[in-house]
């Protein structure tokens, strides 16, 4: 690795840094433009002008918006998250498990999608122009235009509804056998993997395209390389790095698909609480929650660039 | 390849020919969406039921000749909703994105032609934009604002600025190259003339076609919001607020389930094809 692409990647970790700061900027200042007082809200309609008062410095809400900003800032970074207005308990609390639960939730998805993507990705640009690659291109782009609550929709009356191999919406709190675990998670799954595969294979397929039009490939078709000499030898290898860019980028479709998935399936992740907090207007979950969808998605999205910045041959 | 490169070539010299050529995918996406536009202009003339009156004594009603897409959960006519849905569905999504691309190609233009910090600033400040999820940020929104029609046509397009001011930048930075354009600045032309008269011109098509694709994602994004019960609120309901009214109605295959989901697939998909099957002439520039 030399000078260039190492400051490549530190400007490219600054500009996510930056990126942060403005996003926890726009979250804070686009929740704190609620019409209404909070703290008459909160006490409700016979609270007395000096107990609003009381709560109103109590939860400095009488100071200017960019040091209660900053207050909130300065508490993220030492992990106070805040207090729930709905049921006063700290916000880390109530995320702590359903985050693991979300990402219990993404974790298996990916293991399921990547390979599946990959594999279909790969040899659909294999075969450009036949009538495999026609129908994996069309059912690709079928599942990307239509919304992820319709792939959902259509995975229950499918599965559950059709062929009752799995329940419907129904979310069993207890788990006892292996069975139950994967009938639980195999709905979400099942969608989520639609969800994230179209996009993957999509990208995986175009850099795997690009790679096969270079003047080197076709080098290596002239000179009576077999095809899948050609492919795995003197292809794979260079769209290695746009490969795995593809899969950081279509994981990060995975925060749109979950808040959807976990909504409809009454899954008890994070994006459900979030939804939740949303119909309640339940201020400091909803930016905490915020917060962290931002930063999953940041990570990815840097990650992607990072891998790609890296992978550059002409960086080396 | 060569053979349609030809073509074009040709048509373009005799310059007599008007319109496009489009083929056969490109028509039926064309007549598809077109038709959805007609219904969402005369809705109120052809439903055949008020959308509001509960026509049907059952609820869940299977699709049957007085009802062709059956009953909603309270035994509305689905038919009469889904044709009214069709005014919010293509109504507020016409309109963000109308307003989405023509901001972000008059901000994409001027800090291509302007360069500097002004395109720094602004590039900078889209892009923080555009590393919020997009389904969140209607979220953040919605629970600040509450969900009206306006509010929701605003937030949309607000999403949607960063990808039309990133594409319209990158075509016109492409453009503002040109030796036209040295000339034009070396006569004195003013920014406005230089955006709206050398530039604009040159970017139009790529850009269009960019709008069609916009259009698909605000679809997909309202009808999702709607889905999570924050976006157009009852009494009035959109395509995905459709869903999710009845989604009680899936465990037993209610048709009043799939036919608003089937209307959005059948708009955005629609968009995508005759956006694939563009004739070149409107699309080369974009490749």
């Amino acid at each position: 690795m030399n000078n260039r692409v190492l400051s490549l990647v530190l400007s490219r970790l600054l500009i996510a840094l930056i990126t942060l700061v403005i996003v926890s900027f726009a979250v804070f200042f686009a929740t704190t433009l609620l019409p209404g007082d909070t703290a008459s809200i909160l006490l409700g309609q016979a609270a007395t002008p000096e107990a609003v008062e009381g709560l109103r410095k109590a939860m400095h809400l009488d100071e200017p918006a960019i040091f209660r900003f900053l207050r909130w800032i300065v508490g993220l970074m030492q992990g106070d998250l805040g207090t729930s207005y709905a049921n006063e308990m700290p916000v880390a609390d109530l995320i702590g498990g359903r985050f693991v639960n979300t990402l219990q939730l993404a974790g298996v998805t990916a293991l399921f999608s990547v390979p599946i993507a990959l594999t279909l990705g790969i040899t659909s640009a294999m075969l450009r122009g036949s009538l495999y690659d026609r129908i994996v291109t069309v059912l690709t782009i079928g599942v990307i235009s239509v919304p992820e609550f319709m792939i959902a929709t259509s995975a229950v009356l499918i599965f559950a509804v059709y062929l009752k191999w799995l329940p419907a919406l129904s979310f069993a709190n207890e788990v006892t056998s292996l069975a139950d675990l994967l009938r639980i998670y195999a709905m979400p799954v099942i969608t989520l993997t639609f969800v994230i595969s179209a996009q993957m294979i999509r990208m995986t397929r175009a850099a795997v395209i690009e790679t096969l039009n270079t003047p080197y490939v076709e080098m290596a078709l002239l000179k009576g390389a077999s095809r899948p000499r050609m492919v795995f030898r003197h292809a794979l290898p260079n769209a290695l790095g746009p490969i795995v860019n593809a899969v950081a980028l279509s994981l990060s479709y995975l925060l749109g698909g979950v808040i959807i998935v976990e909504t409809i399936f009454n899954y008890p992740g994070i994006a459900k609480l979030m939804v939740d907090a949303v119909s309640t207007r339940d201020l400091p979950l909803i930016q905490s929650c915020a917060m962290i969808f931002c930063l999953g998605y940041l990570l990815l999205i840097t990650t992607a660039d990072i891998i790609a910045i890296l992978s550059n041959p002409r960086l080396r | 390849m060569t053979m349609t490169h030809s073509e074009t070539k040709s048509a373009r010299l005799s310059g007599t020919r008007i319109g496009y050529r489009f083929n056969i995918v490109g028509m039926v996406g064309l007549s598809i969406i077109l038709f959805w536009a007609l219904v969402a202009i005369f809705a109120p003339l052809i439903i055949p039921y008020p959308v509001g009156e509960i026509a049907d004594l059952d609820y869940f009603g299977p699709m049957s000749p007085d009802f062709w897409l059956g009953s909603d959960y309270l035994g509305r006519d689905m038919l009469s909703r889904i044709l009214m849905g069709a005014r919010y569905t293509v109504g507020i999504s016409l309109a963000a994105v109308t307003i989405a691309c023509f901001s972000g190609v008059v901000l994409g233009m001027i800090a291509a032609v302007a360069g500097g910090w002004l395109d720094t600033l602004l590039s900078r400040f889209l892009d923080a934009l555009n590393s919020i999820p997009s389904k969140l940020f209607g979220l953040v929104v919605v629970a600040a604002v509450g969900s009206s029609i306006p509010v929701l046509i605003l937030t949309l397009s607000v999403i949607y600025i960063p990808g039309a001011y990133r594409f319209a930048r990158a075509l016109a930075v492409n453009i503002n190259a040109m030796d036209f354009i040295t000339v034009a600045r070396i006569r004195g032309e003013s920014t406005l003339y230089l955006i709206r008269s050398e530039i604009l011109p040159n970017i139009v098509g790529p850009v269009l076609a960019d709008l069609g694709i916009r259009f698909v994602f605000i679809v997909l994004l309202l009808s999702g919001l709607s889905f999570l019960g924050l976006g157009v609120q009852p009494p009035f309901a959109d395509w995905g607020a459709l869903v999710r009214e009845n989604i009680g109605g899936l465990p037993f295959g209610a048709a009043a389930v799939m036919a608003p989901s089937f209307a959005i697939a059948s708009l955005t998909i629609s968009v995508n094809l005759l956006i694939d099957n563009l004739p070149r002439k409107i699309r080369d520039r974009s490749e």
